[in-house]
């Protein structure tokens, strides 16, 4: 190694955690609300209190290599354990807190966890059920000691208990814990995050120290991030999100985590820390928005008036004024107005006042929606990465934000296109292993060492790279043009009355798409209209919806037709679907994917009537209600003709 | 279960209520042990609320007495009862609108509080260092009921069945020994009444609060009550545990009607 010595030493996370509590010993580590008052522990509290988890652990027997299982929202004590594990040289393994028991087991079985620590009665309750079925877990500790009076099985145990008995044991042997540190090295696995397993049973993702180190320093050196930071922790600890943004990068720039009272109280807590570095996806950043336009169309006309000159100045320059880009001085006197009467109250009501640096990922964001957030002033930025790649990418640099693109490629990393567009990736933040899955690593992991994202994309005339589907749903139409369903679909989806779309063309002459629209926008829409309708069946045949739909199409169109790539890709007839897509069906997945596959074979006679040419097409289908019985919708569902855009034609008129 | 129901505390003997001519209650006698949860059910106008009336002093019955650990009186007024440990909900909701949940809760603190009205004005001397004590029991309570996040709401902004719990916290907040509840779950939801049978049965096992509870929710009642007694008419017609009352004919009969 050719670092000087210090830096040398500080390979894992538990170095840098000793490292922060001797050199910052009383600044904030994190802070937690109990009773209504936030609780600040410093760094040294948190090392003493790490170190006494960590011991207690070993008194139980957890040895080297060991996996913990750790589930709850986003508690100190939680995370402490997974320091408090990463000493011991043991994995954590965080599940997702509102996964049911069964999924849990899934995960205790396939990572032969031993021991777990999980935050309440709830989690405790999932693991009595489960224990039949993982015979191995031995301990399960418990944080939260509410309505655990009457449980006396002697496999659960307290945290309190376990570090009473941690102290106790670091204080006989003080050197034993320092030893297990200084046995750990960088290329040790320091954590294990499931994937989601949209595709298959989910596998456990094995990352190094050295993979989440240099993450983390990447993007601090990224964003220039400092031990002055505050951040909300409020996404689920399995999420490689959190642990790479509210631990990883705190362990490596030694700021403070601030951790919500639950997770209804996240909007007022995010208002009292007024954090500087935020992440959320995008669909909070919209319910966001929504709530201030409902309020503001409640308020007096004076203050919609002020609200709406504010809200003109900020479309007009407030990006600009962001990116630092030119902008004329009476410009810059009207925001600088509409920042001191509406902006500034604005993000200050948003908990958003201090904000220097927030990022969103994870599904695509709305155009409109990342450039209100922007033009208010904050800058919001997008990045791409997934759990194999410790969710770091690319990201957008500051003052260089396309809102189509994800950024560049980060810090040490290396981006490139294989040739059927997918994305490989490669740098320190790869994944080591699947976790007991040599063929699954051996599949996704070519022999140049690069990482295959499974994701489709290009890179645009500045480097930036644009994600457009996954790759293996791009296909291509029969004029020879590439066909990127999810790409078309997330533009339609953008728009409020469009809840959900399946857009289809591959192997075919030309794009044709199924429509769901939004029950409660479009029953408003038209209800404002004074249109009564008795349900979503029926509303979804109303003429009028279907036009207000064909509109939506007809724009996305003139939007592709813009576009080179996508200009064949322009929506020629469509449909509104008689029933919502429903996880029930098996049309959705758990988390609202829609199974191509399964929806394309379930309406194959809609799909044969959009390229048949006929006008009309009868359809009957099995539902299954949310009491479990089973029952049939039937409708004659009207095919529509959307207006196409000639390539050149688009441009203009765009 | 850790708790164990002990002795009778509160014992009615012979209670008879009237309102003019209208007998509310006639010759009703029961008893109330410590740490149990004794339910009060009967069809409308059975005379369920007009008990628990009784029970804190609010109505005076004329004849029959009520012996409250130990003590009998006839005449209870209620600030009496409420110092004695006994706190209430009510069926129709009586909270303060206007006021944040946090507030409303620290009303129920109000018998607790020592320092005089000039100290509290002031915001003080020894009425800041109380205030502070109130205030954490408070937060425990609100910690209690899962509250958290509408801790700053005004009451009347808030739905019917959490302004239900905000109730149960003040009753709470008194810390008493014995709770009267009037209907805890009229007008709600199954998953609120869930909610709110998890926090009576958390209350009466985690506090030892014995609990006397108006309900109508059978079902309900079956299942978290120790005993029941079953009034109709202003007379009692039942009374043991849920099982043995369940099969009362009288029961049966008052519920579900008979032929005459």
């Amino acid at each position: 190694m050719s670092d000087p010595r210090g830096q040398a030493e500080l390979n894992t996370f538990p170095r840098l955690l000793m490292q922060h509590a001797q050199q910052r010993p009383n600044r904030p580590a994190m802070r937690e609300k109990e009773y209504g008052i936030w609780q600040t522990y410093s760094w040294a509290e948190v090392a003493q209190n790490v170190r006494a988890i960590a011991c207690g652990l070993a008194e139980l027997g957890f040895k080297r290599g060991d996996r913990l299982g750790i589930i709850g929202d986003n508690r100190p004590r939680l995370y402490w354990s997974v320091a408090a594990c990463q000493c011991l040289g043991g994995i954590p393994v965080m599940m997702y807190q509102d996964a049911v028991a069964e999924e849990m087991a899934y995960v205790l079985q396939d990572a032969e966890i031993k021991f777990a620590v999980v935050e309440d009665q709830e989690q405790v309750d999932k693991m009595l059920e489960i224990r039949e079925q993982c015979p191995l877990l031995e301990h399960v500790i418990y944080d939260d000691s509410r309505g655990m009076r009457h449980y006396a099985d002697t496999f659960l145990l307290g945290l309190d208990e376990l570090q009473s008995m941690g102290t106790a044991h670091d204080k006989s042997q003080p050197d034993f814990l320092d030893g297990e540190i200084s046995k750990g090295g960088p290329d040790d696995v320091s954590v294990m995050l499931y994937t989601s397993g949209t595709t298959g049973k989910p596998k456990g993702v094995c990352q190094t120290h050295d993979a989440f180190i240099q993450s983390a320093k990447g993007g601090c050196q990224f964003d220039k991030l400092t031990e002055n930071e505050d951040i909300l922790s409020y996404l689920p600890m399995a999420w490689v999100g959190d642990h790479l943004f509210s631990y990883a990068q705190a362990m490596v720039s030694g700021f403070t985590i601030n951790c919500p009272e639950s997770g209804e109280t996240v909007m007022t807590d995010l208002r009292e820390i007024g954090p500087t570095y935020y992440f959320a996806p995008p669909r909070v950043f919209e319910n966001l928005l929504t709530t201030v336009l409902i309020r503001m169309e409640d308020a007096s006309w004076f203050k919609r008036k002020i609200f709406a000159f504010a809200m003109d100045v900020a479309k007009r320059c407030g990006a600009e004024i962001l990116d630092g880009k030119p902008v004329s001085t009476s410009d810059r006197f009207q925001y600088w107005l509409s920042n001191l009467l509406i902006l500034g109250p604005l993000k200050n009501v948003l908990g958003f006042s201090r904000i220097r640096v927030a990022y969103t990922a994870g599904a695509a964001i709305g155009p409109d929606l990342f450039r209100f957030y922007r033009s208010i002033g904050i800058n919001l930025k997008q990045l791409y990465g997934q759990t194999e790649t410790c969710a770091y990418v690319c990201l957008q640099p500051d003052g260089q934000i396309k809102l189509d693109s994800v950024g560049k490629p980060a810090p040490g990393v290396e981006v490139k296109l294989a040739e059927n567009g997918e994305i490989l990736v490669k740098g320190p933040m790869l994944l080591k292993a699947y976790y007991k899955r040599p063929d699954a690593t051996a599949e996704s992991i070519n022999e140049d060492g690069y990482f295959l994202t499974g994701d489709a994309g290009f890179f645009d005339e500045d480097g930036h790279l644009k994600i457009i589907d996954r790759a293996k749903d791009v296909g291509k139409l029969n004029g020879g043009s590439i066909f990127a369903p999810n790409y078309i679909e997330n533009k339609l989806k953008f728009f409020q009355h469009v809840k959900e779309a399946v857009a289809f063309g591959n192997e075919r002459d030309y794009v044709t798409a199924f429509i769901n629209i939004d029950l409660e926008a479009v029953g408003n829409y038209v209800e404002r209209r004074g249109l009564a309708y008795s349900g979503y069946t029926d509303l979804a045949a109303q003429p009028m919806v279907l036009q207000l739909i064909k509109e939506c199409v007809e724009e996305i169109n003139a939007q592709l037709a813009a576009d080179p790539m996508m200009a064949d890709s322009q929506i020629k007839r469509f449909l509104i679907l008689h029933k919502e897509l429903d996880a029930d069906d098996g049309e959705l997945t758990r988390t609202r994917k829609v199974r191509r596959k399964f929806v394309s074979e379930r309406y194959a006679v809609l799909i044969d009537a959009l390229y048949s040419g006929k006008s009309e097409q009868h359809i009957e289908t099995d539902v299954k209600y949310e009491d479990g019985r089973q029952g049939k919708v039937s409708a004659d569902l009207k095919i529509e003709e959307a207006k196409t855009f000639a390539p050149q034609a688009a441009k203009t008129a765009a | 279960m850790a708790r164990e129901i002990g002795d009778v505390i509160l014992k009615m003997e012979g209670i008879s209520l009237s309102f003019g001519g209208v007998k509310a209650l006639t010759n009703i006698s029961f008893d109330v042990r410590e740490h149990e949860i004794r339910s009060i059910i009967g069809p409308n106008g059975a005379g369920k609320s007009s008990m628990l009336n009784v029970i804190n002093g609010v109505y005076h019955p004329q004849e029959g007495q009520v012996t409250f650990r130990g003590e009998v009186r006839r005449d209870m007024e209620p600030h009496k009862a409420a110092k004695q440990g006994i706190a209430r909900t009510f069926q129709n909701i009586a909270l303060f609108k206007g006021m944040s949940v946090i507030d409303n809760i620290m009303t129920g603190r109000n018998l607790k509080m020592k320092c005089n009205v000039f100290h509290h004005a002031l915001h003080w001397g020894k009425a800041r260092a109380e205030e502070i004590e109130h205030r954490k029991k408070v937060e425990e309570v609100i910690d209690f009921l899962e509250i958290q996040n509408i801790r700053k709401t005004p009451v009347g902004r808030l739905p019917y069945g959490l302004q239900k719990r905000v109730e149960l916290g003040r009753a709470l907040a008194a810390e008493p020994s014995m709770m009267l509840l009037d209907e805890p779950m009229a007008g709600m939801n199954v998953e609120e009444k869930q909610d709110m049978c998890r926090f009576i049965l958390d209350v009466n096992d985690q506090f030892g609060t014995t609990i006397v509870l108006i309900e109508h929710d059978m079902g309900v009642v079956m299942d978290i009550s120790d005993r029941v007694v079953v009034l109709d008419y202003g007379k009692k017609i039942g009374d043991g545990e849920p099982d043995e009352v369940k099969n009362n004919p009288d029961v049966i009969a008052a519920y579900l009607g008979t032929s005459h």
